[in-house]
């Protein structure tokens, strides 16, 4: 028989939330995952494509394609119970129905360490 | 010239107050000669201090075009390139005023002392020797030159448009070439090729008396030199990598456009001292009336010129282009340059808006034949360099069409073959490109070993 272990290390409570976001919908979302109890976020200035094409411009007569469209990336750490409703807030918060809107993406964290301290997993968020 | 008998009438009566009533009449007319004498030196005086303080305002002004260049520059190129294009601006601005000291200024100004030729039959090579001053705390008497002006001024005022000559090159040259053969490149520039061919019209040279060439401020005495030696540098240089690929222009948007924008408005401000201070007088009312139209003229080319390439970027590609519209200010003040003074502004501002035309056509007529040029100093400073020197034609009426159109060709042969062949003799010598790698990773690294932004950037 075959032991299968359910994965019940303290880490799997632990999500990894990755979002592109619009940039100017940056401090509208930060405000409204704070007041969710969401304590730390990491951002990053992007660029990037999806179904967001580009398009040309000119510089000195001299045409060139804009493929990539600035974005911001936020990068979120939450317990497992937070993740769900984090992700439909930034939904919620950044939708604006034209493209480019952005994703989220939901990931497993093996473990989390606070460095000033050292607590882990749960503790350190 | 001033009107010296106002004084002299205004010491009369004080004479005759000092020698008593009884001998006024003979008191006064004894008096006359020496107040007359006083009288004279006064006003010469003012205007040697005048003359002499307008080349040192119209020198610093011109010094301040120096920083106009820099900051221009800077803005266009990638961040990447931005420390050396500093470090390329304040070496060759340095080199040029040392270089002008040893050689320069003597060869450009041999005042009828020619190596090669005489005032009469035409002027050729100048004078050898480093440029002096007059004395400390010179009285009337030591001046070199009492009708005019200080020497010191003079060479301070005269070392600086060698200075801009040289700077026009290096916005070409930009983000492929090597710093020590473009400095090496810049001493010859501006110790022989830009002093030589301007003495053969400021010196006195043959342009001035077997032509009769008229270029007022440098037109093609500056502008166009340099850009003469900036298209050769780019055609021994070569285009920047991934420039020109498949057919197809690859734009490399510049780092910093509010720079850039500096860039532009310091360099038009330095145009006043560049143009203005070309009257080389300011002692008399005409004098000084021809300095404010020439200021004024200045002002109303570049702008004619900025709105010209706003008007037509706009046309062209249904959004304005604020680096051609950079371009096209500097277009209009290459083109009133060799003749600030006659015009009415209106024509000034016509004058201006060709060269500004002209700018938007040739920017992208270079890059079709595959001619690198980063900053667009070809267009800007040789094509309206020769538009602006025949533009004088249409309004002085002692410029002559061959007076004009024959000078051009001369400075312009003589400027363009000598350039190439420096060019590639630094090429074969000792390399005038980095090297591939240096390239993608930017000269800022691999020539200097720094970064002109080397910090994470705030957003």
């Amino acid at each position: 028989m075959r032991a299968v272990e359910p994965r019940r290390h303290k880490g799997t409570d632990v999500k990894l939330i990755i979002a592109t976001i619009k940039p100017f919908k940056l401090e509208e979302v930060r405000e409204a995952l704070t007041s969710q109890g969401v304590r730390g976020m990491m951002v990053t200035e992007i660029k990037g494509f999806g179904s967001q094409s580009g398009h040309t411009e000119i510089y000195r007569g001299a045409e060139y394609a804009v493929n990539f469209v600035p974005k911001v990336k936020l990068e979120i750490v939450v317990p497992e119970g937070l993740a769900e409703q984090v992700v439909a807030t930034i939904a919620r918060t950044a939708r604006t129905d034209k493209i480019g809107d952005g994703k989220i993406f939901v990931l497993d964290v093996e473990s989390a360490l606070r460095v000033r301290t050292g607590e882990i997993n749960d503790d350190a968020l | 010239m001033t009107n010296w008998k106002t004084p002299l009438r205004g010491l009369a009566p004080l004479a005759c107050l000092m020698a008593g009533p009884a001998f006024a009449q003979e008191a006064a007319e004894a008096a006359e000669p020496a107040a007359l004498e006083a009288g004279i030196a006064a006003a010469t005086d003012t205007a040697f201090i005048l003359n002499t303080l307008l080349f040192l305002i119209g020198g610093f002004l011109v010094f301040w075009m120096a920083a106009g260049f820099a900051m221009l520059e800077a803005g266009l190129v990638r961040s990447k390139n931005v420390a050396m294009q500093c470090m390329k601006n304040v070496a060759l601005f340095s080199l040029a005023g040392i270089m002008y000291y040893l050689i320069g200024y003597n060869l450009m100004y041999p005042l009828g002392n020619w190596s090669i030729g005489s005032d009469e039959t035409g002027g050729y090579i100048g004078a050898f020797g480093v440029a002096v001053m007059e004395a400390v705390g010179i009285g009337r008497d030591a001046a070199d030159d009492y009708g005019y002006a200080a020497t010191s001024g003079d060479f301070f005022f005269q070392l600086m448009f060698a200075a801009t000559t040289a700077s026009i090159v290096s916005g070409t040259l930009a983000e492929r070439i090597k710093l020590w053969p473009f400095l090496i490149f810049t001493i010859v520039l501006t110790g022989l090729i830009y002093p030589i061919q301007a003495s053969w019209k400021w010196g006195g040279g043959f342009l001035d008396s077997q032509w009769g060439f008229l270029d007022f401020a440098g037109s093609t005495v500056v502008h166009s030199v340099g850009g003469w030696a900036a298209l050769a540098g780019a055609l021994v240089l070569g285009a920047r990598a991934g420039k020109f690929k498949d057919g197809r222009v690859i734009p490399m948007p510049g780092s910093n456009l509010a720079l850039a924008t500096l860039g532009t408005f310091i360099l038009w401000m330095g145009w006043f001292g560049f143009n203005g201070a070309s009257q080389l007088a300011m002692g008399t009312v005409g004098d000084v009336a021809d300095i404010g139209r020439i200021f004024a003229n200045t002002n109303a080319a570049a702008a004619g010129g900025a709105v010209a390439a706003l008007v037509f970027t706009q046309l062209l590609y249904k959004k304005p282009d604020i680096t051609m519209v950079l371009n096209g200010a500097l277009a209009g003040l290459v083109s009133i340059t060799a003749e600030p003074l006659t015009p009415t502004l209106g024509a000034a501002t016509l004058i201006g808006a060709v060269g500004g035309v002209i700018v938007v056509f040739a920017v992208p007529m270079l890059d079709r034949m595959k001619i690198d040029d980063v900053v667009g100093a070809i267009p800007v400073h040789l094509f309206c360099g020769i538009w602006g020197t025949i533009a004088v034609l249409f309004t002085n009426p002692d410029a002559t069409l061959a007076g004009q159109i024959v000078p051009i060709v001369i400075v312009g042969v003589f400027t363009f073959v000598v350039s190439l062949v420096v060019w590639m003799v630094l090429k074969a010598v000792m390399g005038i490109r980095v090297g591939e790698e240096a390239e993608v990773t930017g000269l800022d690294m691999a020539e200097l070993g720094m970064e002109a932004y080397p910090d994470f950037t705030p957003s």
